[in-house]
């Protein structure tokens, strides 16, 4: 183990693993572990490729590596095999010999596993040939497919800690506040705040300073913190001692939810390395710097990614906010000025350190610079994590990586920014994605989770989910964020059920303007942007439900049928045997009848019918 | 009636000491003993209340403020559907329903043999591989209504039941 005592070890320390790893044997195969290739069963093929390489007796001959997340979840799990950067997708554990015995062994490829672009239909061998990943710029994200989480020395030898070690040793705290100023960094958990201005209006304040990273990412369909702290601890850890220096604190926290156990595992592990290497602790590299980091695990509520809930919650209390005429730079954890910034803010600060504030200023838009992670996920092609800089327009993320919408279906509408933010039409598809735009039209860019609706989607009942979620996540301690909310639902969950009345929506608006403006926190002020975005460019589907008692998109069950169109239905029969009720019959090849007095339902035939002979009425 | 739990005040201690004792670390403190009981059985709240130096108030206001701690029996196995928004325009509520009707029980409910807890639960952010349910700590992404099924049989015919 090494004991970085100063700087010139740590650079020793680093050129050995770089040319260890250049010299290196073998090959490297790269097996995705993060959450979403997890779910998959990442495990079950490690075991059985870990088994197969000792059979055939090229355990020594071959690294393997268990990453953090490569982004690309939908094809999970991911295999990447380097030094060529061959790609094979849905590896399960029964690919796995033919895959060591031909391409680990004789060097040609498993033709079957070969990923398949959904759009061309053509093969392609390599990972960074592949749409999703060429267009995307992984200035944050890229190690992640590199390095095992759990090891430091990877992460040193893709240069870590370098960013520390010029921080300490040639910069001086103003000096590293003014870089972080002309980076333009903004906060990337939605707020967008200037991260060198808060960084500087902190280290202004007297008292015990807190840096505080805040992992409590509570916005349902956005996972990039996740992925960055599952697949690449030591970058957050590294930013996060880089503002301490600069800000002058000692004391660290990362909040992350208790639901995200991976997480807590490897930073864990992390921060023991670290501690163990020098890099954290007393005596940073003998420069007589100290920062510690601890861990701090958030219990499942939304309402705590509020920065003054959050340390409320660090506390040891019920994480409810408070109003903010005194700002938490100046009082907050234990009444110390404290910076909070999230995960992925923090995973771009040893970025913009180390290749300097001009370098990272020049990518992105005129106010919003940079790189930013999304979460392109519900009803598209290609769903996973996606890097692009700011600006890229919605169009390019969701069709030209996102590979568009599944099953030749109709997109309707991408909301953004999780429940504080909208849904986004598609006339505003052009739109560049950065903190500013997407305001524009009503919603925000938020953490950056990106869910796609297609026309089978319910905007009035995606309005009624995200107000659902919010009473439940209400603190309740003001009544217009409480009450109001809790009104809102009660009018949406009527429209949803055939109950809608004219004046509804109207009422839903007054009520929406009514908890913007008058409560408490964030959770508050933002929780109508949902239904007010809905109402505002899909009020149609609201007047349908209201008015016709119909519910077009086929969601809301008081609101539609089913019905068999017997032009296009071809008696396949397949919808039959699949019905749970066995509300379908007919005979083979001919039109099928469906019985609505047994039908409950489901959804499961439309889901079957190849056809589209089963229909929304 | 709950049932009487033996509580190991060795047990707890060893968790109190992993916190160094710290109040801080209360909402931590009860993940843990949750870990062991499957939630924080009401015997244990005196014990918190002298080795922490808090009032029953704030841990009774604790516990029931965060979602991931409960004051009532859980199943040995929590099934956690995501609810979150990608899951959902996927389809979680079918998730849902469907285990509903194989374990018999509503959300938030355990069965009777003290098998299986079903609760939602929002994002857990497996979003791509949506919907996603959890089993404890195991995730289990891309599901339909018949693979939710297996993920629920390969759990109640697992031959670690017996073991409590």
């Amino acid at each position: 183990m090494a004991i970085l005592t100063n700087r010139e070890t740590l650079e020793k320390f680093q050129d050995t693993l770089k040319s260890a790893q250049s010299q290196g044997k073998k090959k490297l195969i790269s097996l995705c572990a993060g959450s979403g290739c997890g779910a998959y069963g990442t495990a079950k093929v490690h075991q059985a490729l870990m088994e197969e390489l000792t059979r055939q007796n090229l355990a020594q001959d071959v690294d393997v590596k268990l990453t953090g997340c490569h982004g690309f979840c939908e094809k999970g799990p991911i295999m990447v095999i380097h030094p060529e950067g061959i790609f094979y997708p849905q590896v399960k554990p029964e690919h796995v010999s033919e895959i060591v015995e031909k391409t680990i062994k004789n060097g040609e490829l498993v033709s079957s596993r070969i990923f398949k672009d959904p759009a061309t239909k053509s093969k392609i061998t390599l990972e960074h040939d592949i749409p999703f990943y060429k267009l995307q710029q992984r200035v944050i994200f890229g190690n992640n497919g590199l390095i095992d989480p759990t090891s430091i020395d990877d992460y040193l030898a893709v240069g870590g800690y370098s960013a520390m070690a010029k921080a300490l040793f040639d910069m001086t705290p103003d000096g590293i506040v003014a870089e972080i100023k002309k980076s333009g960094l903004r906060g990337r958990g939605g707020g967008g705040f200037p991260t060198g201005i808060k960084w500087d209006s902190c280290r202004k304040h007297h008292g015990t300073r807190y840096v505080i990273c805040n992992a409590d990412e509570g916005d349902p369909g956005a996972y990039m913190d996740r992925s960055l702290l599952e697949g690449n601890p030591h970058s957050v850890i590294e930013g996060m001692i880089v503002g301490a220096i600069a800000i002058g604190s000692h004391e660290g926290y990362v909040y992350v939810r208790h639901e995200y156990p991976l997480a807590v595992t490897n930073l864990t592990i992390a921060l023991d390395r670290a501690r163990e290497y020098g890099l954290l602790g007393k005596n940073i590299l003998g420069s007589g710097f100290d920062f510690d980091i601890h861990i701090s695990r958030g219990g499942g509520a939304f309402v705590c990614g509020e920065s003054t809930a959050l340390m409320a919650s660090l506390e040891g209390n019920p994480g409810r906010p408070r109003a903010k005429y005194v700002h938490t730079v100046e009082k907050g954890f234990k009444d110390g000025p404290s910076d909070l910034n999230n995960v992925e803010t923090w995973a771009n600060v040893p970025v913009i350190i180390n290749k300097g504030a001009d370098w990272y200023a020049s990518i992105g838009t005129q106010h919003s610079k940079g790189t930013k992670i999304f979460s392109l996920v519900g009803k598209v092609v290609n769903t996973g994590l996606v890097e692009v800089p700011m600006g890229t327009t919605l169009r390019t993320i969701i069709f030209d990586i996102g590979g568009g919408i599944p099953k030749k279906k109709k997109f309707k509408a991408v909301q953004t920014g999780g429940p504080s933010g909208g849904c986004i039409p598609e006339r505003f598809l052009d739109l560049g994605v950065d903190f500013d735009e997407l305001s524009k039209v009503g919603s925000i860019m938020g953490s950056g989770g990106m869910i796609v609706m297609d026309q089978d989607t319910c905007m009035v009942d995606v309005a009624r989910y995200f107000l659902d979620f919010l009473k439940e996540e209400s603190c309740g301690q003001c009544n217009p964020c409480r009450e109001g909310i809790k009104q809102m639902l009660d009018i949406l969950t009527n429209i949803c059920q055939g109950n809608g009345k004219e004046g509804d929506i109207e009422m839903l608006e007054e009520l929406g303007a009514m908890i913007q403006k008058f409560s408490l926190c964030g959770l508050g002020t933002s929780a109508p942007n949902p239904v007010l975005t809905t109402i505002l460019y899909f009020r149609d589907e609201y007047e349908a439900h209201i008015r016709d008692k119909k519910c077009p998109a086929g969601v809301c069950k008081p609101l539609f049928h089913y019905e068999i169109d017997p032009e296009t239905c071809t008696g396949c029969h397949s919808c039959a045997l699949k019905c749970p009720q066995e509300a379908i019959t007919g005979d083979k090849k001919k039109p099928h009848q469906l019985d609505q007095s047994k039908c409950i339902k489901c959804g499961i035939c439309y889901d079957t019918c190849k056809f589209d002979a089963i229909v929304i009425r | 009636m709950e049932p009487t739990i033996q509580v190991d005040l060795k047990k707890i201690d060893d968790i109190i000491a992993r916190y160094h004792g710290n109040k801080e670390a209360l909402l931590m403190i009860m993940q843990d003993i949750s870990d062991i009981y499957s939630h924080v059985p009401p015997a244990i709240i005196p014990i918190l209340v002298d080795r922490l130096g808090v009032k029953k108030s704030l841990i009774y206001s604790v516990a029931t403020f965060y979602k991931t701690i409960s004051l009532e029996p859980r199943g040995k196995y929590i099934v956690s559907v995501c609810t979150g928004t990608a899951c959902h325009v996927r389809g979680a509520e079918k998730i849902t329903e469907t285990l509903q009707q194989k374990l018999g029980i509503s959300e938030g409910q355990t069965t009777s043999d003290g098998l299986f807890t079903l609760k939602a639960v929002r994002c857990i952010g497996c979003c791509a591989s949506g919907p996603v349910i959890t089993v404890n700590q195991e995730t289990y992404g891309g599901l339909d209504r018949t693979a939710a099924e297996k993920v629920i049989d390969d759990y109640k015919h697992s031959p670690l039941n017996g073991t409590a």
